[in-house]
């Protein structure tokens, strides 16, 4: 089992990749605020607990695999990546510039980005297609896919759903950060497509729910779903929009809005940045 | 002249090229027994992916599959192919120009029973718009087999355009085929004409009739539609008075775009589109009755090299 200590680091992660999302976006641009905050412990435990990949050789073959299908998040993998070394940390202030290399969605001319998403339920489609080959390859990597819950409305999503089943791709974990807020409001008000877990089930899956914001439970999960056989695992996390920032806390205006330079102090000091000396 | 299936042979190179390169793998949407991508299930099933009647998912685990280093080819009826996963083709495959190879089978009006739902009058044009894409018509059966053999060596998305029915074999086996290279099939010097899959037979036809007439066509087999230099199709009109394109597609953003594109600098060269004019398909009993009914025919083409030639 793993230590409270352990959890503990993968918590305090999480934080500091909240911090680097904000002061990715700063004062004044838009930025995918809420949609990166509410994954970004599913994406710590990934990159920081279970996945084996080599920074310095991003390609290699026998790697697991990431991908984010709620491309719009990508603020939050870009955090991980450049703490992990896949790049230089001074590419995190140049996030969207004209000829920069981090594009508003992720791109695969970043070391660490695995496909082209962020078009909308797309991901798990591509994620198959790894897990298919991987096995053809006799390789035991594993794929790992976040999608949002807003996402879920694609029908593409469920075409692929039922090809996973249909392949029995137990080498496939897709999560549902289930954040329960699309661009223009609440889910359950704007287009309701719940209860989101019994669909998964009746196309073939075993599901798993959780609290996506508590680290024993997603690291417990991705165990779980390691010993899985036969059919591929999705985990629903229960999110909050925003999360570890107050004011963007289940928040719609900061699915992709902009911080005032007080917000922006203010959410610094709730993810506990220390400031430097002058 | 002798006809034959393009289609099986398609289906045959692949299963010829699936033996020599294990990275080939194949997908298919539930139409394979019309695609002929059935023929690889029988020799590698573990290589086949049957993956129902779901066109969006299918291009998007190819794009998966290519990102793990396989070769891809999915397969429907082009009108699907090109039309249904449209995004998927967009957004996955070509944007990071993915390794994955399109064929789009029954293309054009060739499934002439089915009606305006299954012919595709738009897939060039769609394919074409995208960045990275590689754009096929093969001629005949012949040229098929080197096309696939093509696709397996070039390292970028293509999509692959194929007649549904038995069409006249024009080139020949010995000649070689290479992507962008326009290939001339009749030699002349007044008209070129630029045709291809089922209108390049068309074009001999009018080529040879209005050779009586003292009208010399020239008639080029335009099986790469992208990539086509300027160069190269300036090339091919070299002295002539007049240009026409032919094909069994809407006029719109097909091969006559294409040519008429490469041509705009060439103010005293008229052209004349001979394709579908902006219009859907529909059902018919024959092949033949549905192209004569959108005017894709040997004589469309006569008339368009003389008013040309009158321009």
């Amino acid at each position: 089992m793993i230590s409270d200590e352990r959890i503990k680091q993968l918590e305090d992660k999480a934080r500091q990749l909240r911090l680097s999302v904000v002061e990715m976006i700063g004062v004044g641009p838009v930025g995918h605020l809420g949609g990166s905050c509410s994954c970004a412990d599913i994406v710590t435990a990934l990159y920081y607990y279970r996945m084996n990949f080599d920074p310095k050789d991003p390609r290699k073959p026998d790697r697991d695999r990431f991908l984010l299908s709620k491309g719009h998040a990508a603020l939050v993998q870009y955090a991980a990546l450049a703490d992990l070394g896949f790049f230089p940390k001074e590419e995190l202030r140049r996030v969207k510039v004209l000829g920069g290399m981090l594009q508003g969605h992720p791109d695969m001319n970043t070391p660490g980005i695995e496909a082209n998403t962020g078009s909308l339920g797309q991901g798990l489609s591509i994620a198959n297609g790894m897990a298919l080959g991987l096995r053809l390859d006799g390789l035991t990597s594993k794929v790992f896919v976040v999608l949002g819950d807003g996402e879920l409305a694609e029908g593409q999503v469920w075409e692929a759903a039922m090809a996973s089943a249909n392949f029995k791709l137990d080498n496939l974990l897709a999560f549902v950060d289930q954040n329960a807020l699309q661009a223009t409001g609440p889910i359950v008000e704007r287009f309701d497509l719940n209860p989101i877990a019994p669909k998964w089930a009746a196309f073939g899956w075993h599901v798993i729910e959780i609290d996506g914001h508590n680290m024993r439970e997603i690291v417990a999960a991705i165990d779980e779903a390691d010993t899985v056989k036969g059919r591929p695992t999705v985990i629903i996390a229960k999110t909050v929009k925003g999360k570890g920032v107050s004011f963007a806390e289940n928040n719609p205006a900061f699915h992709n809005g902009a911080m005032t330079a007080e917000q922006y102090e203010q959410a610094r000091r709730e993810l506990g940045a220390v400031e430097e000396g002058c | 002249m002798k006809k034959e299936s393009l289609r099986l042979a398609y289906g045959q190179a692949l299963v010829e090229l699936g033996r020599e390169d294990e990275r080939i793998v194949v997908l298919e949407a539930d139409l394979g027994k019309s695609t002929m991508s059935i023929l690889f299930q029988e020799e590698y099933p573990d290589r086949y992916f049957e993956m129902g009647i779901a066109e969006a998912n299918m291009a998007g685990t190819a794009a998966g599959l290519s990102l793990v280093g396989k070769i891809p080819f999915i397969h429907s009826f082009a009108v699907f192919a090109s039309g249904r996963a449209y995004d998927q083709i967009r957004q996955s495959i070509a944007l990071v120009g993915l390794n994955v190879k399109i064929c789009g089978s029954s293309a054009g009006l060739s499934d002439f029973g089915d009606g305006a739902t299954h012919q595709s009058i738009e897939d060039m044009a769609l394919m074409r718009a995208n960045p990275n894409m590689t754009v096929l018509v093969p001629v005949d059966a012949v040229e098929t087999r080197k096309m696939v053999k093509a696709m397996v060596d070039w390292d970028g998305p293509v999509y692959i355009r194929i007649n549904r029915n038995d069409l006249p074999v024009i080139t020949d086996p010995d000649s070689d085929f290479e992507i962008g290279k326009l290939q001339v099939v009749r030699d002349g010097s007044d008209v070129a004409v630029f045709a291809n899959g089922v209108m390049v037979s068309m074009a001999l036809e009018a080529a040879e009739e209005l050779a009586k007439d003292g009208i010399s066509v020239k008639v080029i087999n335009a099986s790469t539609v992208k990539p086509l230099t300027d160069e190269e199709v300036l090339a091919h009109v070299e002295g002539c008075r007049g240009v026409v394109t032919a094909e069994e597609h809407s006029i719109i953003g097909g091969l006559g775009s294409a040519v008429a594109s490469a041509l705009r600098r060439k103010r005293d060269l008229p052209i004349e589109f001979v394709g579908v004019r902006d219009s859907f398909g529909t059902s018919a009993l024959s092949y033949e009755e549905l192209l004569n009914h959108y005017g894709l025919t040997a004589d469309a083409i006569k008339d368009a090299v003389k008013v040309v030639l009158e321009g």
